[in-house]
């Protein structure tokens, strides 16, 4: 008899009583991530070294990145599955300017973004204004891109690049590798973007309900198209660092990239059904992959049963969500 | 009214085939059906009447397994049966034909008759032959001349509705629920319908008919039920009652203590609507509402009053005619200008047009204000929008634990304040209402009636559609009738009568006395009440 008392009131103080539960289920894969983390340190005295945790940041920049961009546009509703295609593309015109032309390592950043960002505006305008499913869209982006890399590049790696744009993927600020700091940037720049500035809110409120957010006033295809070309340009951004680490613009790289990005975003808690997500949950999504990854490769478990792990984590992350939600 | 029950009890010759008692249905926040009684003799056509919202659909949903009952019982053929599941209202015999039809359009008609019961041959292959030869027969039997090998997708919507027809006869269906079937057919395929109708009756079925539309009433139902506000009124046999008397039993005639009382001066005109027309939709409409004005927008579902509103507000713009708001005309109907010109829109259906229902109550209120509570570069101001939600969440009194629960678990009444703050907050000078109170609590409702009134007085001008006669003539000053596209009247709230607006709404306008529509209700309710006396 007391339990409804208890909410009534606190309705009526405006405070929410503070459950367990409810905690637990909030910051599941926070939790989780620590708990594994928890059980490396452990099981491996190689988990909880300076150098491990370095490397395993690196490893997880490029994915984060992208799973950023990803994260934007499941928040309006839709998929982007041209990312990986889009990475490849990026490199190889930015390793090919670097190669032939000697242009100037930092302008590798607005020539790799741009190229991003208007095939991920194409994305968009098929998106947005020709009312085509995001799947289909983006799937004939993912194959176009990736062939039309192979054209440019003639199906061959681009190299030698100069030393000083290599630094970019391999060099560190003090002992933070570089990689680390754009992803980091990224990661404050998508989340102001999502919490402080109002295109963010319309985001939301797009894949939240559409035909809500137009009666409110929104141009629904215009934030659709944004939320696209914000993918397509931070597949460049990650197509600098990719290109910078293997040393060479390749025209295979980024092979199924977006499904890492979609695993990151949909284990942060993402809907994929549009207007829930929180960025941070995508950055624990990204992280959790990078360290189950190296764990079992501390583990020394083939990569064969990586995958396999990989597959029960998207799945549980997606049950365990389902059970919140419901 | 409560005496209309015994007004003329259908003499019980047989058994009834169908008795449902007590039924009882609550949706969140609303009492669909309260304690409503309904029964069915075999070999009868029974209508339904009532307002939009009377529960007349809702009834029949339980009668075919789509809604469950909170309580009462069903017996069928004197047993006692629990329809849990549309497949189990089929088996004891019960279809319908709904209202919105849903035909699997990438299939023929042969398919969709025999969806789910295919026949097999003796290799586990479906027999397509001996489908499309039973369909042959069904559509023979209806009288329909269709190649049952023919796509859904290829059907005018009254053909789709003749093969939904044949559909409910070949399940050998003992009672076959009509949910305004007429509602897209042509006056030809209506009198098809009512031989059908007929030859259903011949066979000892029972058809239950819903329509809006008194002539056919008249012209093919044994007995009428009539329903107000989810409850039961009674049952009569159509022999024993006129139009009129109808009408009555089916608007409450008590304007009960809900409605402010409204009395801010009504000052220049804000909304001038000029020629409207949106083809397919309504055609040449034309209004003006003044400051601190309510305008209502009355009507059958149906008849072009939403589209109205959308197309002013340009969520579907018109396809001619003009729009001012303050003298200017709209250039762009789009949402995002009406908006600057100071207008809004509370849409029908909260849920699907109305909330971002994943977001909370903050960004929801603020969500069409958002540029002036943003700087130009697009950062918003985090300190004052929550200021300004705020503020509105505690002067309309939205129940929440706080302004950041997410608008998906308030209540429908709450929900619906929301809606309201989200445009209180704009400042308009024109507000549109579609549906503003549908599914909520009596609670809700009456506040939301203050809350339109005191938008009134602050010098707004209001447009609001209703479907309930009550509310129309509570809140409105001037009420505009629409029928099939058309503004068919306008009429002074003084000049007003529940009797006489729905006699515009159903056409029965023009063939009823002219004195019916004048404004000597209360002499008219008199006469009546006499004439109703007597024959009971």
């Amino acid at each position: 008899m007391s339990r409804p008392v208890v909410a009534a009131s606190a309705i009526e103080d405006g405070k929410v009583p503070f459950s367990w539960k409810q905690f637990l289920l909030k910051y599941n894969i926070l939790i989780i991530l620590l708990l594994i983390c928890v059980v490396l340190s452990i099981y491996t005295n190689r988990f909880l070294t300076q150098e491990n945790i370095i490397n395993i940041t690196r490893q997880v920049s490029i994915n984060g990145i992208l799973a950023i961009g990803m994260t934007v546009v499941i928040l309006t509703g839709g998929i982007d599955l041209s990312v990986g295609s889009l990475v490849a593309l990026s490199g190889v015109v930015t390793a090919l300017l670097l190669r032939d032309q000697q242009m100037a390592i930092l302008a590798v950043f607005p020539i790799s973004l741009f190229v991003g960002l208007i095939m991920g505006s194409l994305n968009g305008y098929f998106v947005a204004y020709c009312r085509a499913a995001p799947f289909v869209v983006t799937l004939a982006m993912m194959t176009a891109a990736r062939g039309l890399t192979y054209v440019i590049s003639k199906g061959r790696p681009i190299s030698p690049l100069p030393a000083d744009f290599l630094f970019l993927g391999k060099g560190n600020l003090w002992i933070v590798p570089i990689p680390v700091i754009i992803f980091l940037l990224t990661f404050l720049l998508g989340y102001m973007l999502l919490r402080y500035f109002r295109i963010g809110r319309y985001l939301y409120a797009v894949g939240g309900n559409e035909n809500a957010a137009i009666v409110s006033g929104i141009n629904a295809k215009k934030v659709k198209l944004f939320a696209y070309a914000f993918s397509g340009a931070l597949c460049g951004l990650a197509a600098v660092i990719l290109t910078a680490r293997v040393s060479a613009g390749l025209p295979q790289a980024g092979q199924s990239y977006e499904l890492d990005a979609i695993a990151a975003t949909v284990i942060g808690g993402t809907s994929l059904a549009g207007g829930r997500g929180r960025l941070w949950g995508t950055l624990v999504g990204a992280l959790l992959l990078g360290v189950v990854n190296n764990g079992l490769d501390l583990m020394e478990i083939t990569s064969f049963y990586q995958q396999i792990v990989k597959g029960v984590i998207i799945l549980g992350a997606v049950l365990m969500d389902y059970k919140r939600n419901s | 009214m409560t005496d209309d029950k015994r007004l003329s009890p259908a003499p019980s010759k047989t058994a009834p085939i169908l008795e449902m008692k007590g039924i009882c249905k609550r949706f969140p926040g609303v009492l669909a059906l309260d304690n409503v009684d309904f029964r069915l003799y075999p070999g009868k056509v029974h209508a339904l009447m009532g307002e939009n919202g009377a529960g007349k659909s809702t009834l029949m949903k339980v009668l075919a397994g789509l809604h469950t009952p909170d309580e009462g019982t069903i017996t069928l053929s004197g047993q006692k049966i629990v329809i849990d599941a549309p497949r189990r209202a089929m088996e004891y015999g019960i279809a319908m034909i709904h209202q919105e039809l849903n035909p699997v359009l990438e299939m023929t008609i042969a398919e969709n008759l025999f969806l789910g019961r295919e026949f097999i041959g003796p290799a586990r292959f479906i027999d397509y032959r001996k489908m499309n030869r039973e369909a042959t027969k069904l559509l023979d039997y209806i009288g329909v001349d269709i190649n049952p090998g023919k796509y859904m997708r290829e059907l005018t919507v009254s053909q789709m509705q003749m093969v939904e027809i044949a559909k409910a006869v070949s399940y050998n269906a003992n009672i076959i629920i009509m949910d305004e079937p007429t509602s897209a057919i042509t006056t030809k395929e209506v009198d098809r319908l009512f031989e059908i109708i007929r030859l259903l009756k011949s066979e000892n079925k029972c058809v239950i008919y819903i329509t809006h539309k008194m002539d056919e009433i008249f012209a093919i139902s044994d007995e009428i039920t009539v329903f107000r506000d989810g409850r039961y009124i009674g049952t009569y046999d159509t022999d024993s009652i006129n139009e009129l008397e109808l009408i009555r039993l089916m608007v409450a005639r008590d304007l009960n203590e809900m409605f402010p009382e409204k009395t801010c001066q009504v000052g220049q005109v804000r909304l001038k609507v000029e020629n409207l027309s949106r083809k397919g939709y309504f055609e040449n409409v034309s209004f003006e509402v003044k400051a601190g004005e309510i305008f209502g927008l009355a009507g059958l579902i149906g008849a072009g009053r939403t589209e109205v509103v959308e197309s002013i507000f340009g969520v579907h713009p018109p396809d001619s005619g003009r729009v001012l708001v303050d003298g200017a005309p709209i250039e762009r109907y789009n949402p995002k200008s009406s908006i600057k010109k100071r207008m809004g829109l509370v849409t029908e259906d909260r849920k699907l047009s109305g909330l971002i229902l994943p977001m909370n109550i903050l960004d929801n209120i603020a969500l069409p204000s958002l540029p002036q509570l943003s700087t130009a570069f697009g950062l918003l101001k985090v300190k004052q929008t929550a200021k300004v939600s705020t503020s509105f969440m505690e002067s309309l009194r939205i129940k929440a634990p706080s302004h950041q629960t997410l608008v998906m678990n308030l209540s429908g009444g709450n929900q619906q304040k929301v809606i309201l703050a989200k445009w209180m907050a704009t400042e308009p000078s024109v507000m549109i209402f579609d549906e503003p109170t549908r599914g909520i609590d009596v609670g809700a409702k009456s506040e939301i009636y203050k809350l339109v009134v005191d938008m009134a007085a602050r010098g707004v001008a209001i447009v609001m559609i209703s479907s309930e006669m009550k509310e129309i003539l509570g809140m409105c000053d001037r009420i505009m009738v629409m029928r099939q596209g058309s503004a068919v009247a306008i009429v002074e709230r003084s000049d007003a009568t529940q009797e006489g607006l729905l006699l515009h709404a159903t056409g029965m306008a023009d063939k009823s006395s002219p004195e019916l529509l004048a404004p000597q209700a209360q002499t008219l309710k008199d006469a009546s009440q006499a004439e109703l006396g007597g024959r009971t």
